[in-house]
């Protein structure tokens, strides 16, 4: 009865074949979708905050370590990976990638800090004054306007598109 | 003889115990998810034990909170002597996203020495067999601190006592430092 019963279960986990992933040697690849662990670029942040205004388990930290730089770090240690950072980033200065291999023995392995120059006046060194309410709705970041023609450029992917909002102004985006 | 053999072939399976401290039991299932025939850790002797005095390992998941710490350090005072405790998900590792509530005493290491973090929210189940892997020393941690620098200034910037000009013009080179 008992050697039957185990010739049917060998007959059926033969059928089913073996299912079990090769992990540590061979990684299977991860779904489209996947958010992994956040990757900062330098050289697109201007150190807007946004991030960190915007980080539901308040996991970046802005603060200024003199006139013109500014740190911003990424501990690492409660992100969830909600990915809300790089939704919002106005230059998509965060990407997340799909590295997910994160496991380590020391809890600082995750940090990622940046310094950032912040622009102040040239003259003065202060910052700048706010724009007001209407330019601040057209225009975030940094410009770089045409000197040869003598015209407006809008460097910034974060302004509104659509409709603009003062007529006689020409906006262009480059 | 027989002692070096069965060192050589036993030392490295580990029994865990599976210790939720008030998560929200999305960890719990990936480390169920871990044991099934899946992503088999049977075959790193690996064996989930229902009783911390079993165990060598205790896989912490969920922040320690005010009604679960003092449970927390008992289950971890009941292990014998060569323990190891994994911090596993964001929770455990950092206190998760509600570590600033009142309920909430903080991470995991605040009650118990912690030894290896995994994070994620919640991690995937091949995250986990990763971290146990380095813990093990099957492979290599992937992961450094990392440290960006902006080296070139946006803009140039002069001192205002070489912002005079003479003659009919005069080009200023980038400067570094006012």
């Amino acid at each position: 009865m008992s050697v039957s019963s185990k010739l049917k279960e060998t007959l059926v986990c033969l059928k089913a074949g073996r299912v079990t992933l090769p992990y540590p040697a061979q990684a299977r690849p991860v779904p489209e979708k996947f958010r992994g662990r956040p990757i900062f670029d330098v050289t697109k942040c201007t150190g807007c905050a946004g991030c960190a205004n915007n980080c539901p388990a308040r996991e970046i930290l802005v603060f200024d370590i003199c006139q013109e730089i500014r740190v911003l770090e990424y501990s690492g240690l409660r992100c969830t990976y909600c990915g809300r950072c790089a939704d919002l980033c106005p230059e998509k200065a965060i990407t997340l990638s799909h590295d997910f291999e994160t496991g380590t023995d020391s809890i600082h392995d995750n940090q990622q800090r940046l310094e950032i120059f912040m622009s102040t006046c040239q003259r003065c060194g202060r910052c700048f004054e706010e724009p007001s309410a209407l330019e601040e709705l057209k225009m975030k970041g940094y410009r770089l306007d045409d000197l040869a023609n003598d015209r407006w450029v809008f460097r910034s992917r974060s302004y509104l598109e659509g409709e603009p909002a003062v007529e006689d102004i020409p906006i262009e985006m480059d | 003889m027989l002692k070096n053999l069965c060192q050589k072939m036993f030392g490295r399976s580990l029994w865990v115990y599976h210790a939720n401290s008030g998560g929200c039991n999305g960890c719990d299932i990936e480390v169920l998810n871990v044991l099934t025939p899946y992503y088999d850790v049977e075959r790193f002797g690996i064996k989930l034990v229902g009783s911390p005095r079993h165990a060598d390992v205790m896989l912490c998941q969920g922040p320690a909170m005010h009604s679960t710490a003092r449970a927390l350090k008992r289950a971890y005072d009941a292990m014998p002597a060569p323990k190891l405790v994994f911090a596993i998900g964001s929770c455990a590792c950092g206190g998760g996203i509600w570590f600033d509530s009142y309920p909430v005493l903080g991470p995991v290491e605040r009650v118990v020495p912690v030894n290896y973090y995994i994070p994620g929210c919640p991690p995937r189940p091949e995250a986990i067999i990763y971290g146990v892997a380095v813990a093990v020393g099957l492979v290599d941690k992937k992961t450094a601190p990392i440290q960006l620098k902006q080296l070139v200034l946006p803009i140039p910037r002069y001192h205002p006592n070489e912002l005079c000009g003479s003659g009919e013009m005069v080009v200023y080179e980038r400067a570094e430092k006012v």
